[in-house]
């Protein structure tokens, strides 16, 4: 199981675990993110929406440390980690499951699963038991290459991966991308019950809407770099949301 | 021709093998994780070979000399990737040719600086001097099998090392995925750094073990570095099984061909025109090898990528 996070250890960096703040990002000379803030916080899942192309991946990389940033700051627990190179980030605690899965194909699955042991004392080196509770199928392919899982396997897979790290801080990429109505229910079911466990943080980009407004208990949207609307979940205008998002 | 010669060329060209393959395994091993063309490969192996002779001078110990060709070597690559090689990763091979050229003339020239122009000499130990007899009474140099056996020995610790080791899970992964590997938290330079340094023991282990039977001296690596390359095209880029078979099959073919062809031309030809013939073909024999698999195969016998 994750080792237990004390309830106390939140004030410690105040309620956000991760506080995106007015961050610019340049691709070249092209400028993919304009001042994006956003916070996340233990037991909420922050829900990122927007159509194709308007940074939401980007975003993502950002926070992952994958692409550096031109301006603005990102604070993870407290720390500034805006100029953190990527494996220092995943190391305090961030996880990513990246669009494309980018599982390892050659390896089998438990050594993809152990991929995510880096940052963890060598104690704590063992595949938590609720990833096989959430994603069975994954027992069952221990010895298989990830290359030879189907598209919906890969991708509980690199979810799998990502909570063997016991991360603070959860990053999906659209998680049902490409996968089969059966399986996004389990990726649904998986997230929901990480969000009650209450001790990771959660953001979610997505295009399929009834999947990320089920689960959301903030959303932003985003368009052309910049977040156009943002709010608590339970107020949200469906309307409004939908017509900023579709195509 | 008799058996007990035929028998004896297959273990030269075993002998042979291994050690291709030792030098082999690191070139494939950096090209495979790392995407680098590492010219400067004969490099190492010359640096182990001139460690282990002026160690073996000063102490006459040959087993310290292997390891000082091991750790200079090794020292050798980690401080060259540092410097050098990690500025490369990024740029294209036609850059990655020309600065790892760049530093085989840097440090041929370094080590004529430091040791002469003169080759330098380790002796094979004692205690591995002499034939051993064989089952069917063939004699062969204790030492050249020595060299198959430690060249074995590598191949099953690489093995072991690639596939039931946390850092060879990390290596196969840097080897699909290096921005995930990072992603993962694991530092990837570090990690670049470590199997580079791997690749260039390996090289100097070699040269060490290749230097007792031949002369250790300034430029001898580039030959043997250019074989490695015809191995791991051959094996397939980036596969160690590849390496290993490539490089037995290259070893036997060219030192059989050497000896049997001059023989086979002999039986449609004059004995004078068949040697010269014979021998031409057999320095080929090689490429033409590698040329019949890239047919067949075109990304080698073992090679993952399309």
């Amino acid at each position: 199981m994750f080792p237990p996070i004390p309830k106390s250890s939140k004030s410690i960096w105040g309620a956000d675990m991760l506080n995106v703040d007015k961050i610019d990002l340049h691709y070249g000379a092209a400028q993919a993110l304009r001042g994006v803030s956003l916070t996340a916080t233990p037991g909420r899942v922050m829900t990122v929406l927007g159509r194709n192309g308007v940074g939401k991946t980007t975003l993502l990389r950002a926070i992952a440390g994958r692409n550096a940033v031109s301006a603005g700051t990102i604070r993870f627990k407290g720390q500034d980690v805006t100029r953190t190179r990527s494996e220092a980030r995943a190391r305090s605690g961030i996880a990513m499951v990246p669009q494309g899965r980018e599982i390892f194909p050659l390896l089998s699955v438990k050594e993809n699963l152990e991929t995510g042991y880096a940052r963890l004392p060598r104690r704590d080196r063992s595949i938590p038991d609720d990833v096989f509770e959430l994603f069975p199928v994954l027992k069952d392919m221990l010895g298989r290459r990830g290359g030879d899982l189907s598209g919906g396997q890969q991708q509980q897979l690199a979810i799998g991966r990502a909570l063997v790290m016991r991360p603070d801080l959860l990053v999906l990429d659209e998680p049902t991308e490409g996968i089969q109505p059966s399986i996004i229910k389990d990726i649904g079911r998986a997230i929901t019950y990480l969000r009650a466990k209450g001790d990771m943080a959660i953001v979610l980009v997505e295009q399929y809407f009834e999947f990320a407004r089920d689960l959301a208990d903030d959303y932003v949207v985003m368009d052309r770099g910049e977040i156009t609307l943002a709010g608590a979940a339970a107020d949200m205008d469906e309307d409004e949301v939908l017509r900023r998002i579709a195509v | 021709m008799s058996m007990i010669l035929l028998i004896e060329q297959v273990l030269n060209g075993l002998q042979f093998g291994v050690m291709l393959f030792v030098m082999a395994a690191g070139l494939t091993l950096v090209f495979g994780v790392m995407g680098l063309i590492n010219l400067a490969h004969g490099s190492l192996y010359m640096i182990g070979a001139f460690a282990a002779a002026t160690v073996a001078g000063m102490t006459g110990s040959f087993l310290l000399a292997l390891a000082a060709s091991l750790a200079a070597a090794a020292a050798a690559g980690a401080i060259v990737e540092v410097v050098v090689i990690r500025r490369l990763y990024a740029r294209d091979h036609l850059d990655q040719v020309l600065a790892t050229f760049a530093l085989i003339l840097i440090f041929s020239e370094g080590t004529r600086w430091l040791f002469g122009s003169f080759p330098l000499f380790l002796d094979v130990p004692d205690w591995l001097r002499g034939p051993v007899s064989l089952p069917g009474g063939i004699l062969y140099p204790a030492y050249r099998l020595a060299i198959i056996g430690v060249g074995l020995a590598v191949a099953l610790g690489l093995w072991a090392l690639i596939a039931r080791t946390r850092l060879g899970i990390r290596i196969r992964a840097g080897e699909s995925d290096r921005e995930m590997i990072a992603a993962l938290g694991v530092d990837i330079s570090k990690l670049y750094t470590l199997v580079f340094a791997l690749g260039a023991a390996l090289a100097g282990l070699a040269g060490a073990l290749v230097g007792a039977i031949q002369s250790v001296q300034v430029g001898m690596g580039e030959p043997v570095m250019i074989l490695a390359f015809v191995v791991i095209v051959i094996g397939g880029i980036g596969s160690i099984k590849g390496a290993l078979v490539a490089s037995l099959l290259v070893g036997v073919t060219d030192t059989l061909g050497g000896v049997l062809l001059p023989v086979a031309f002999a039986q449609i030809m004059q004995p004078s025109n068949a040697m010269l013939v014979g021998s031409a073909l057999a320095s080929m024999l090689i490429y033409i090898l590698m040329a019949v698999v890239l047919v067949v195969r075109p990304s080698g016998l073992y090679g993952a990528r399309a």
